[in-house]
């Protein structure tokens, strides 16, 4: 459907969306007269598309700028710099914010504080649709919750503290959608829900991308949620993008030393195929003066001292065109005595 | 088939439970907060109807019965120091002491909420002009506040409101404040803005309903405080003048009959006491009735 959406104005090749060079500094102020001690640099010059209909995943640990870039995404936080292009059109010159909003929706993780404990179901799904102007919000919002796999006659009137939290995170899913949006960002949506009943969220998700030719932005931290859902898997470290790659790609063969840790750190199921590499030790960098360099190069295990002059260029691996990584290892002309060669076994 | 659609339009629809019940089964289930709830509208009632409840007139003195102790034939609870009638007096005076002690914290919240409101969702330069603004009322006691703003305006009911109305103000800012900036953090009003809402709607659908009640409470627990202050500029003689009854200003005139009959001396006091009591715990059942979550 995706591809012949009346709204896509492009062809099918094009982005959903572009984010280029994105950045976004935090200021640390203190002091007596509140001026600016330091910079937190959540994110740090992100770049990357999305095309219709497909499902990017972004993984990472915590503070490594997931949550602000998807904040970006949908201006509930102001950029400092960079591009956001949806559908060819550039934010700030040819689309307004709320132009961007009626495409873009995001369904957060903590399901119950993203739903107001004063108002019903039903008018918390139809609130987008009423700020938007759109035709019948209760019946838009009663015929979502039924596709959400609600019964609006039993919860429509409920308030979220009668809920589970699958049935909050479907309805925070239904409100969403009550948006008609074509791109969706979710923000650890299945991150806080039971094993079982993430499984039913993310089958969910994966029927109403189908049906509703949707695109998603999945953030988690959970690799195998990430491998379920996603088509291509995006990994951020200390505000930046560390490697980009097709699902099969990066499970086959991780490019860069982080991803490769951060997948070295999921439990394996086989109990012959033990971890084999030692965990990532220590904490990550604080991003308010991040190592110059590749901001990896504290933790690596493969790190030489041109990892800590220069910064890594994201760019295809000599296997597969499609698998970007920012690795001195895969960059020949790097300077890095193992370069070219990719990380040693 | 009859029968089937006959039962489906009987079937009771499922009721919406909605917020404000469930706070009023909450507070029917707890007496202590009743009882308080029903004093204070009876000083209420009282206050407002005292033309037609059959009182002696408050201010018809009589020389020869003058400071008559409690009980005496004809007048319940005695005379003043002029030989008024002190039940009269003290209903009458009701209306006075209840309006100058409310009326403020009523005018303070409005003005008070609306400030708090805007500065804790806007944030920025809004809020630290606001709240700046806000902390220099805070560096005087409310008190002195009080005493200099009506002592600046003069003596009058009109000028002691102000006043006063001015003391209550930055508290219940305050308060609105960290209220509101302690929901504009949560996710639902990220989801509401990412719907393309304006700051208005959003304030309006999603802010006001999830802030209003901790800011009421408090401000209940204002009014006896106002009462109090009120009384204060009334005794000092910048609130309301004599004749007018008032419980303040009697406490102040009666002062001098302390030695000679006590009890009577206390009886404004003991109104004081019992209305400000009753707001407080009046004030203490609210907050625990709308404290709901989960």
């Amino acid at each position: 459907m995706s591809a012949t959406d009346p709204r896509a104005a492009g062809a099918a090749t094009r982005p959903l969306i572009s984010v280029l060079k994105l950045k976004k500094h935090f200021p640390v102020r203190g002091g007596v007269f509140g001026r600016t001690q330091a910079v937190v640099q959540a994110v740090d010059g992100v770049s990357f598309d999305v095309k219709p209909g497909e499902t990017l995943g972004i993984v990472g640990e915590s503070g490594c700028g997931k949550s602000t870039t998807a904040k970006l995404l949908i201006g509930l936080t102001e950029r400092d710099d960079g591009d956001i292009l949806f559908d060819g059109h550039a934010l700030g010159a040819q689309l307004t914010l709320k132009d961007l909003r009626k495409n873009v929706q995001m369904v957060f993780q903590d399901s119950y504080a993203s739903l107001n404990p004063r108002l019903t179901i039903e008018d918390s799904v139809a609130f987008g649709a009423r700020v938007q102007g759109l035709d019948n919000p209760e019946d838009r919002a009663r015929a979502l919750m039924e596709r959400v796999g609600l019964d609006p006659d039993r919860f429509a009137h409920r308030y979220p503290h009668e809920l589970s939290g699958g049935q909050r995170q479907r309805v925070n899913i239904a409100r969403a959608l009550a948006m008609s949006p074509r791109l969706v960002v979710l923000d650890e949506a299945v991150s806080a829900l039971d094993k079982s009943v993430e499984a039913q969220v993310l089958n969910l998700l994966s029927d109403l991308r189908k049906e509703f030719g949707l695109t998603y932005i999945f953030i988690s931290h959970d690799l195998n949620v990430v491998r379920y859902i996603s088509d291509r898997i995006l990994v951020m470290y200390l505000g930046e993008v560390v490697e980009v790659a097709p699902v099969d790609s990066i499970w086959t063969e991780q490019a860069h030393p982080y991803t490769r840790s951060l997948f070295s750190a999921m439990p394996s199921m086989d109990p012959d195929n033990r971890t084999k590499e030692p965990p990532l030790a220590g904490d990550p960098p604080n991003p308010i003066n991040p190592p110059p360099g590749c901001r990896f190069h504290t933790r690596c295990r493969f790190a030489a001292d041109v990892c800590k002059l220069r910064v890594p260029k994201l760019a295809g691996i000599a296997r597969n065109a499609d698998h970007l990584a920012a690795c001195h290892l895969h960059d020949a002309e790097s300077g890095h005595p193992g370069a070219g060669k990719g990380i040693p076994a | 088939m009859a029968l089937a659609e006959t039962s489906s339009a009987v079937a009771p629809k499922p009721k919406p439970q909605g917020y404000w019940s469930g706070v009023r089964a909450r507070l029917v289930r707890d007496p202590l907060t009743m009882i308080c709830l029903a004093v204070i509208l009876a000083l209420i009632l009282s206050a407002i109807l005292a033309p037609w409840l059959g009182l002696a007139d408050p201010y018809r003195g009589s020389m020869i019965a003058r400071l008559k102790p409690l009980g005496t034939e004809g007048h319940l609870l005695g005379t003043d120091e002029q030989g008024r009638d002190m039940l009269a007096r003290l209903i009458y005076g009701g209306r006075l002491t209840l309006f100058i002690g409310l009326m403020p914290v009523v005018l303070a919240f409005f003005i008070g909420s609306v400030l708090g409101i805007v500065a804790g969702y806007v944030g920025g330069l809004t809020n630290t002009i606001i709240m700046r603004t806000v902390d220099v009322f805070f560096a005087f006691p409310s008190v002195l506040l009080a005493i200099a703003i009506s002592g600046a305006l003069g003596a009058g009911i009109v000028n002691s409101l102000v006043s006063l109305t001015i003391v209550f103000i930055p508290p219940l800012t305050r308060v609105a404040e960290a209220v509101t900036s302690g929901v504009r953090a949560l996710d639902y009003i990220d989801a509401a803005r990412a719907t393309g809402a304006g700051a208005w709607t959003v304030i309006r659908v999603h802010v006001i309903g999830n802030v209003l009640s901790p800011i009421f409470v408090y401000a209940t627990s204002l009014t006896s405080v106002c009462m109090i202050l009120a009384a204060g500029l009334s005794f000092l003689g910048i609130g309301v003048r004599p004749p007018e009854p008032e419980w303040g200003l009697m406490l102040n005139t009666l002062r001098s009959a302390i030695y000679v009959n006590p009890w009577l001396s206390a009886l404004p006091g003991v109104m004081i006491f019992i209305t400000s009591l009753c707001l407080n715990l009046l004030s203490d059942g609210l907050r625990s009735a709308m404290n709901v979550r989960d």
